[in-house]
């Protein structure tokens, strides 16, 4: 999110998911789309049967990597000179959109120079992409009338997630292919209301609808609306949390709905974390890895016992209504209502509505939206006003920012590469059936009969050399532990590349990952690390 | 018998898919997709399809629990909530609001997700909250 934040004023999908489908080209990068985002990569194979070219950038060849026209299978972590060495390309064949970059950006002479430095013959070496690819993914995203770019974690994932991102809206800014309908920089997001609590201030910056915490004005409105004494002070990031507690400085923890230690990156050192907590508060619907070390657990709702909405990727804030009644005998936000009230701050909220008006009341981007005008096909924000349509797509004649500011990023390698001890790469990502840490999805049969056990994926090279057979239980190794993973021999990976999925709990992928954080974003290089691979008996 | 089928947002990826969720007698039996969705049109994934699975599964928590003597116990509302509320009031006391932080969820709803920010940011004074969208 900050890297489109950086770029343009703001971190969301810019476009919507039906406008894909009258895209001319689709640029898809780090996007396992058929798996994790199934109904999305529907707009792509629609759009490539109305003729889009289809680009796919992705280590792995995927399902969408082997429909697409190009699938650009680059080394790990290499993205930035990937994306770099494509503009080099556009700009020295003149394919760029001047009348664009003049009229709506800044800052472009010193993208010029950076990207003067990644001429397609060094880009090939780093990504071990060939000359002629570069080029033709290049002509196919600046030729076309209107390009999308879309990307998921296999871009933000990185500890060089915010220069994946802002190197992303370069793209699009050089090309001018932003702004009109059926182009843009599409983030999807990989949780169902991810936007949405970006949405409503759950970040350590910024209040409901990206308010900033350090504007006095803001500061002021919330206080007053809340009559409470606010900081101004951004906080914590979640992994900063961990080395908080890791220091001693943070003694208590109130985890709402989340599964750090199965979900962070370096599971070993986040249970560390757990055990050192004087306090540990968990609230959730089922019992997870990180119930284990809480000091008191609240039981739940589920979206089925919900009344309230989800803000989907492309900003569309949709209706969630309660099927039955909840499973705990009281919804969520009464229970934190009750202990705000227990601890000396009364709230009298009557009922998700209630809260909704509240915040629509704060919040300008959603000051036009009621319950009422949800219930029949929700709303894109900004929604300002009562009688506003909301909005398809974002910066259509200005950016939220006014000028798009070019970025000029240089590339860094991967904080880990494989070593004589840790000789390959291993990279994380999701299955078809599954959803983060399994929680849901494996207590379902239909989902858990389909993959019941994890698999490492293992090109039929680098099997063959470790003699490991198809099946085999292996032992999947890095500097920061170890987890026991049956051998699935494919070609879907390259050799040296490993494929791990994050769902089991039981061997957690991220016992290897490395928490090597992105400098702004904080976000932990999930994507890349080095491991080994043993065989047992 | 009362059936119903219940229009409301799958609960998984951030596509928002609109499904109906039909509801028997109080059980959750089955998922359609919603003809009407935005951004679905009458599909769903092989998770929506199923997303009635876990939904009522036997291994959902129904009742508080506290630590006792090394495990977790079942207990009513009113301890677990008196118990919280006074363990967070009194590290608060004792090493400073700043000691106590918050991990909010990309999973629950808007209203839930307004309502935890505001208390951790107006009974803490700080703004130590953040959620996974960093995952």
């Amino acid at each position: 999110m900050a890297g489109l934040a950086a770029a343009f004023g703001s971190g969301a999908m810019t476009n919507s998911f039906a406008e894909l489908e009258k895209a001319n080209c689709i640029f898809a990068i780090g996007t396992n789309t058929t798996v994790a985002h199934p109904i999305a990569s529907m707009r792509l194979m629609r759009a490539k049967a109305n003729g889009a070219k289809l680009i796919v950038v992705d280590p792995r060849r995927t399902q969408i990597a082997s429909l697409a026209h190009l699938h650009i299978q680059h080394r790990l972590g290499t993205d930035v000179a990937l994306i770099n060495g494509i503009m080099h390309i556009i700009y020295k064949n003149g394919w760029h959109n001047q009348a664009f970059i003049e009229a709506r950006t800044e800052n472009f002479p010193a993208l010029m120079e950076m990207i003067d430095k990644f001429p397609p013959e060094r880009v090939s070496e780093i990504t071990g992409v060939p000359v002629a690819q570069l080029q033709q993914a290049a002509e196919w995203y600046s030729q076309a009338e209107a390009s999308a770019i879309c990307y998921v974690l296999g871009i933000t994932q990185h500890s060089t997630g915010t220069d994946n991102v802002k190197s992303l809206a370069n793209l699009a800014m050089i090309c001018g292919h932003i702004g009109r309908p059926s182009t843009g920089v599409n983030p999807i997001r990989g949780q169902n209301n991810v936007q949405g609590a970006c949405d409503m201030g759950c970040l350590p910056n910024v209040f409901p609808g990206y308010q900033y915490i350090t504007v006095p004005e803001n500061l002021e409105k919330f206080a007053k609306a809340w009559n409470a004494k606010l900081s101004p002070t951004p906080g914590l990031t979640m992994f900063e949390q961990i080395d908080a507690i890791l220091e001693g400085k943070v003694k208590g923890l109130v985890v709402f709905g989340a599964n750090p230690v199965t979900s962070y990156p370096d599971v070993n050192r986040v249970e560390k974390a757990m055990k050192a907590l004087e306090f540990l508060l968990v609230m959730d619907i089922f019992p997870t890895p990180t119930t284990e070390f809480a000091h008191v657990v609240l039981p739940a709702t589920s979206f089925a016992e919900s009344d309230g909405t989800f803000s989907s990727s492309e900003r569309r804030v949709q209706r969630v209504r309660p099927a039955i009644d909840p499973i705990p005998g009281k919804t969520n936000w009464e229970a934190i209502q009750e202990l705000s009230t227990r601890m000396g701050y009364p709230m009298n909220f009557t009922s998700g509505e209630d809260i909704f008006n509240e915040m629509a009341s704060l919040t300008p981007a959603f000051g036009g939206m009621t319950f009422e005008r949800l219930n029949e096909k929700g709303l894109c924000w900004p929604c300002p006003t009562p009688d506003h349509p909301g909005t398809q797509y974002l910066h259509k004649d200005r950016f939220a920012r006014g000028l798009g500011a070019f970025q000029s990023i240089d590339y860094r390698p991967p904080a880990e590469a494989p070593d004589a001890e840790y000789p390959l790469w291993l990279t994380t990502g999701t299955l078809f059936t599954h959803y983060l840490t399994g929680t849901m999805t494996r207590r379902c049969p239909s989902l858990h009969h389909e993959n019941p056990v994890v698999e490492v994926e293992i090109h039929p090279e680098d099997a063959h050399r470790l003699h490991i057979q198809p099946g085999e239980e292996v032992k999947a190794t890095s500097r920061r532990g170890s987890i026991m993973v049956k051998a699935l021999v494919t070609e879907r990976v390259k050799p040296g590349v490993v494929f791990i999925p994050l769902h089991f709990a039981e061997n957690a992928a991220n016992r290897l990952t490395n928490a090597a954080l992105d400098p702004i974003t904080k976000t932990p290089e999930y994507k890349v690390c080095a491991v080994s691979l043993d065989k047992v008996a | 018998m009362d059936f119903r089928s219940v229009l409301t947002t799958c609960p998984y990826c951030a596509v928002g898919c609109n499904l109906l969720l039909q509801v028997l007698d109080g059980q959750i039996i089955g998922t359609l997709p919603a003809k009407t969705g935005p951004s679905n049109q009458g599909s769903l994934c092989i998770k929506g399809w199923n997303v009635h699975e876990f939904i009522q599964h036997k291994d959902r928590l129904t009742k508080p629990l506290i630590r006792q003597g090394g495990s977790l116990k079942e207990t009513t509302w009113d301890d677990a909530l008196d118990y919280a509320a006074s363990q967070l009031t009194s590290l608060k006391d004792q090493y400073g609001p700043e000691s106590v932080v918050f991990a909010g969820s990309a999973r629950c709803t808007n209203e839930e997700t307004y309502i935890f920010q505001k208390f951790a940011r107006a009974v803490f004074g700080h703004n130590h909250i953040d959620h996974c969208a960093r995952l």
